[in-house]
């Protein structure tokens, strides 16, 4: 029994918990209730953002509380919340290009290019990477390097020069989104049609369909092959 | 001749025509200008606090990305020129500092292993900084250049600006004699200007000053842009983004403060370099001076 058990330390207090547990079970099984801090479970909402020092190692690490999972003598802390500054704007007046980052987040000029955000990154993204494209301009690469970002606010705690990295990610994918990416000229085209109401009739007649029609006319579909 | 490139944050965006200029002319006289694959700001300003190696790391993570890519590196910027090749003396020099780098720049491999891109060797100061200009004379030749120059700029009177950053402090730089340089009336002699030599040619243009005293830094300019004139230069060839955004865009406050006051355009060398290789107009581009230079250039049958 004793090896299928580890001790953490949970902001300092010790707990007995069995081994294999994720971070985040492994702090439900010890006592704490998640009203914040906790959100899909699977890696992809960023409200578990974690920081942690293992055993003999200088470093402080990073990870999602609902994916990590404990080790003995693990001394962790949750961050569910990071208060990150976030700027006011209408992407429509905004112009893809620096000028647009610098009235936004002007602290972003203060980078020192310390790469200290990317080592904090639960994601693995290039965190740095990212800011020093957008400082320059370049907010398609800013926008394509941030996509896994789930905002956790992991590299904004640990960032010297005060840069709330992840929200400038969304300022540049939203820029990008706007006014970089090529339209989708079939969906401009469908919005068309739909507006001219082409699918009013074809809808209405659904509405009116019994269910055993519907199912079968939903088994007899074009079904699009995969490539 | 392949050779990477260092285009710098400035370039990418803002001075685009500076970029696109400086490609297209070493295209012409067989560089090809090959960016890093991954680059990030220079860090700008060359700190001078002497405890610290947290300001060098942006210029040293560049120059160890660079050397994956080879031996030399090109930039244009002269502020990029200075950092990165007083980043790069540090580390040759200062074997403490160097190590802290290092093991800083270690770390970020240890982070990220799995990504090829990251730095896994030391390093160790083994690329060399090279201007543009440098490259022209050195690899590519004056001479060379000469052989391949169109249209002779001999009746255009060019007056060389070279600011302080590529010249000073002349120890860590070795770029030129700060007080008497001849590396810039050397390459405007290659293109058969008429070299308009006068006095405030590396005076400083007020540069970072712009931003907090505004005044200062016009009035620096001005002193720069009215000995050109008074030399009865018609054009201004700078190789700074900065000093041409000075020198340029202040005319505007010059003119309202001095009566009389004759406006000069100021161009980056690229620029003319492009002009004298017979290079076509898009990659000649004015439209960002505000001093439109294309009247004196069309007056002297060069557009």
């Amino acid at each position: 029994m004793a090896d299928e058990m580890l001790t953490i330390y949970v902001m300092g207090k010790a707990y007995e918990v069995p081994r294999d547990l994720t971070i985040m079970k492994a702090m439900e099984y010890a006592g704490y209730r998640f009203l914040r801090g906790c959100g899909c479970r699977g890696a992809f909402c960023g409200a578990c953002g974690t920081v942690y020092r293992t055993k003999d190692d200088y470093r402080l690490k990073v990870g999602l509380a609902c994916q990590e999972v404990v080790q003995d003598e693990m001394y962790l802390s949750e961050i569910p919340f990071f208060p990150g500054n976030k700027s006011n704007y209408n992407v429509e007046r905004l112009k893809p290009n620096a000028e647009s980052v610098l009235k936004n987040y002007p602290e972003v000029f203060r980078c020192l290019a310390c790469n200290t955000c990317t080592k904090a990154c639960p994601q693995d993204i290039e965190v740095m990477e990212y800011i020093q494209a957008a400082l320059r301009g370049d907010i398609e690469k800013a926008a394509d390097l941030s996509f896994d970002c789930l905002m956790c606010g992991l590299c904004a705690a640990r960032c010297p020069a005060e840069i709330v990295q992840y929200n400038v990610a969304l300022l540049c994918r939203r820029l990008y989104s706007r006014h970089v990416a090529p339209k989708a000229k079939h969906l401009a085209k469908r919005f068309k049609e739909v507006k001219r109401r082409k699918f009013d009739k074809e809808l209405a007649d659904l509405k009116g369909m019994k269910k055993r029609d519907l199912a079968k006319l939903y088994d007899a579909r074009d079904i699009e092959q995969a490539d | 001749m392949k050779i990477p490139y260092y285009p710098g944050c400035t370039l990418h965006e803002r001075a685009l025509d500076f970029d696109v200029s400086a490609r297209e002319c070493a295209k012409t006289l067989g560089v090809e200008l090959e960016e890093l694959p991954i680059w990030t700001c220079c860090g700008a300003v060359f700190p001078l606090v002497t405890d610290s190696v947290m300001e060098i790391l942006a210029p040293v993570r560049n120059l160890a990305y660079a050397s994956r890519e080879g031996d030399k590196l090109v930039t244009l910027c002269s502020f990029c020129y200075h950092v990165l090749k007083r980043a790069n003396r540090t580390i040759r020099t200062d074997p403490e500092k160097a190590e802290k780098a290092n093991l800083f720049l270690r770390a970020d491999t240890e982070a990220r292993e799995e990504i090829e891109s990251y730095t896994r060797e030391d390093y160790t100061g083994q690329v060399e900084v090279i201007h543009f200009l440098e490259m022209l004379r050195d690899l590519v030749g004056y001479e060379a250049v000469a052989k391949k120059v169109r249209r002779k700029l001999k009746d255009l009177r060019v007056a060389p600006y070279y600011g302080c950053m590529l010249l000073r402090p002349k120890k860590e730089m070795e770029f030129d004699d700060p007080e008497q340089p001849s590396i810039f009336e050397e390459f405007l002699e290659t293109l058969g200007c008429d070299v308009v030599d006068f006095p405030m040619k590396t005076e400083c243009c007020g540069g970072f000053q712009i931003v907090s005293d505004e005044d200062l830094a016009i009035a620096c300019s001005r002193n720069v842009v009215s000995s050109a004139i008074k030399r009865g230069a018609d054009v201004i060839v700078t190789t700074c983004p900065l000093c041409r955004y000075n020198l340029d865009k202040k005319q505007e406050e010059m003119a309202k403060e001095v009566r009389g006051f004759r406006k000069i355009p100021v161009i980056y060398f690229t620029q003319l370099l492009g002009i004298a290789l017979g290079i076509d107009g898009e990659h000649i581009d004015f439209t960002d001076n505000y001093v439109d230079p294309r009247p004196v250039l069309a007056e002297k049958s060069l557009l």
